[in-house]
């Protein structure tokens, strides 16, 4: 039987004294790729961010156990050592720091985490031209800041790059999809689905289903008022895409 | 007369006929009444508004005076002057002094003169009175100081269409030697259609209490180009005064790229005026502070004719106890109509005990203009501090990096690829953590 990767039970958080999430229970285990769907509001992402530490997001009750251990108690930085990765909906511009340096700098932190000895400028640059000819992005990019002048496209290819050099044991992307041409969502994919192991975890937030046409999962969990409503396998999603949400007797998006 | 002025008009009577072009009497009457310009107004007091947040007390305080020639090493000059690559004009200056055996001149292209101020003041007699002449003689008190004392500098007039080609850098070198002061005089004459790039460098060789009182002139012709640089590295204990004043023709482009990094007082004053349709500057500046050094900018731009745009964009970090200035004054004219200002000024306060007044000063009096500014104190972005640290990078090294980041970004807007590498390297000599920036960086 494989390892319970991500566990939580009846997980409550609210984000400016307001409650999103209002009871979630999940189990991902390693090897599986799970879909979380809904419609607008439902608490996706919040859920996301919640997972990757996001300071401002309040944990009121329940809990979530990361291999075992307590999540929430880590600061982002040590779940990122620990081996989580949040891909963002909305990656952050950062203008002044190289897209180099910077992704060197967070490889070798995980690495000097697992005491393994910090890659040099040659050994990490190889890495990186492999990774980057599986996304189809450009070198010229490394050599740009962190995602500055970034199309949509590129800073979500980035994200998945950043995925595939980083090798997380729980990899969370959160509405990847959204804003991405055909051919891009198709890199992403492909990126993505190169990175799925025995070992690893993924919990794809997505709104609709066609990314997940391309990242087939194993279950699909629909989110309603911060709590899932209905799990099923891969045929909720497009049961999901026929129907909308409103068979579900859930909130229409409307945010 | 307060006994600092008094100091400085015995030392006039003292040093007047050393100075370079002395017994020429066009130049002595214009150091004269340069002198007396000075004696009238007094160094500037904190009821001038100019002045309000900056006292020069520290420097009226000091006694100084011109240093004794320097012995310099060209091993020393070495690693201060640019990359062989760039095949540049380098002239250095000691104390104020130029050094032609430190010097590294190259042939510049016909058209072009490019001299070292003293002499021309030695063999151009009357003529060279306008060099020295100033029109903020009368209003500015360093400026009337730096009239009557001026012994060392730089002219360069570039004719018609002429491309000065490689950049010119001018390098001055502190010794190390207490209580002395210079004034640098730099004089940038581009004809209609010249293009140049111009850096001024400002290094310590040792720490002591220094003065350098600067100024510098430039004049566009109508389509001439400029960029400018200038790199403020002074000792901390050194005190920086400087003045840079640019005249736009028409169609005519100016680039300035500030750094203020050192001195445990510097106040730069940059004034342009856009006198004809089309003329356009970009002022980019950066100013890092910590201890209780006070960094201050007074930028003014002068919209004078039609459809001339200025972006002016500024940045300060600033920690301990250090207090930066802005003052950024945009003064459109009644005739300056489609003028497009933007001018910013971000500052980030590492400690509770940094300071920043900031103050965006528009005056407009044309109706048809578009013109925007902000200023911002504050400190990191949380959202990028969580991108990073989502990544793995540790808190404090997150906030390293992005405070790095806020200034080298600027850094990244200079053409000159070695002079983005001086900064970077300074940079992390000045910034909190700059060691663990180092190990990130390499």
């Amino acid at each position: 039987m494989s390892k319970t990767i991500l566990k939580i039970k009846n997980l409550h958080a609210s984000v400016d004294g307001k409650e999103i999430l209002t009871g979630i229970d999940l189990v991902v285990k390693a090897g599986e790729v799970h879909a979380l769907m809904g419609p607008n509001g439902s608490g996706k992402s919040t859920l996301a961010h919640v997972l990757a530490g996001r300071p401002g997001y309040v944990v009121s009750a329940g809990e979530v156990l990361y291999k075992g251990r307590d999540l929430l108690a880590l600061a982002p930085e040590e779940r990122a050592c620990e081996g989580v990765f949040l891909a963002f909906q909305y990656p952050v511009e950062i203008p002044g720091v190289n897209n180099t340096y910077f992704l060197k700098a967070a490889l070798n932190a995980l690495r000097r985490h697992r005491g393994e000895e910090e890659l040099d400028a040659v050994t990490f640059m190889k890495l990186v031209r492999n990774k980057l000819k599986v996304l189809h992005l450009d070198e010229a990019l490394m050599k740009r800041a962190v995602n500055e002048g970034f199309s949509g496209g590129e800073k979500k290819r980035n994200e998945i790059f950043q995925m595939a050099i980083l090798e997380p044991t729980l990899a969370i992307l959160d509405e990847t999809d959204s804003g991405l041409d055909i051919d891009a969502l198709k890199d992403v994919a492909e990126g993505v689905n190169s990175l799925r192991s025995a070992e690893r975890a993924m919990l794809v937030v997505t709104h609709y289903q066609r990314m997940l046409e391309y990242i087939v999962p194993d279950r699909v969990h629909v989110l309603s008022k911060g709590r899932i409503v209905k799990s099923g396998g891969r045929e909720l999603a497009l049961t999901l895409e026929e129907q909308g949400y409103g068979w579900l007797e859930v909130e229409p998006a409307s945010a | 007369m307060s006994d600092a002025v008094t100091r400085f008009a015995e030392r006039f009577e003292h040093d007047a006929g050393t100075l370079p072009g002395s017994g020429v009497p066009a130049q002595d009457a214009v150091r004269r009444s340069a002198l007396d310009a000075f004696t009238t107004l007094g160094f500037p007091k904190p009821r001038d508004e100019d002045w309000k947040y900056t006292r020069v007390a520290a420097i009226e305080k000091q006694d100084f005076s011109a240093a004794p020639p320097g012995t310099i090493s060209r091993a020393q000059v070495a690693p201060l002057l640019l990359p062989e690559t760039l095949n540049a004009h380098q002239l250095v200056f000691v104390d104020g002094r130029f050094s032609a055996d430190l010097s590294r001149r190259k042939a510049v292209p016909r058209g072009a003169v490019l001299s070292d101020l003293a002499s021309v003041l030695k063999s151009e007699g009357d003529d060279a009175a306008t060099l020295l002449a100033h029109g903020e003689t009368h209003r500015h008190a360093f400026t009337a100081l730096n009239t009557a004392f001026a012994a060392g500098g730089v002219l360069l007039r570039l004719d018609e269409g002429v491309d000065l080609g490689a950049p010119l850098h001018l390098l001055f070198l502190a010794s190390g030697e207490a209580d002395t002061v210079a004034h640098p005089r730099i004089l940038i004459e581009c004809a209609p259609g010249a293009r140049a790039i111009v850096i001024e460098h400002y290094v310590a060789l040792g720490e002591c209490a220094y003065f350098n009182n600067v100024v510098t002139r430039a004049t566009l012709g109508g389509g001439a180009a400029l960029e400018h640089y200038k790199l403020q590295r002074e000792a901390p204990t050194a005190f920086h005064v400087s003045t840079l004043n640019v005249q736009q023709d028409e169609t005519s482009r100016f680039v300035s790229h500030s750094v203020s990094l050192g001195a445990a007082l510097s106040r730069h004053d940059i004034n342009i005026a856009l006198n004809a349709p089309g003329a356009s500057c970009i002022l980019n500046g950066l100013y890092v502070a910590h201890g209780r050094q006070h960094v201050d900018y007074h930028t003014r731009v002068d919209h004078i004719a039609p459809a001339c745009t200025s972006a002016e964009d500024y940045r300060g970090v600033l920690a301990g106890r250090a207090r930066g200035v802005f003052n950024g004054r945009v003064y459109v004219h009644r005739d300056a109509q489609k003028s497009d200002a933007s001018q910013s000024n971000r500052n980030l306060l590492l400690s509770r005990d940094a300071e920043i007044d900031t103050k965006p000063q528009l005056e407009i009096h044309a109706d048809d203009v578009k013109c925007s500014h902000g200023a911002t104190v504050g400190q990191l972005d949380e959202k990028m501090v969580f991108y990073l640290r989502s990544r793995g990078i540790d808190e404090a090294a997150a906030r390293a990096l992005l405070t790095y980041g806020f200034a080298r970004d600027m850094a990244d807007r200079m053409s000159i690829t070695a002079l983005r590498e001086v900064v970077a390297q300074a940079l992390l000599e000045r910034l909190p953590q700059g060691e663990k920036l180092r190990s990130l960086l390499s």
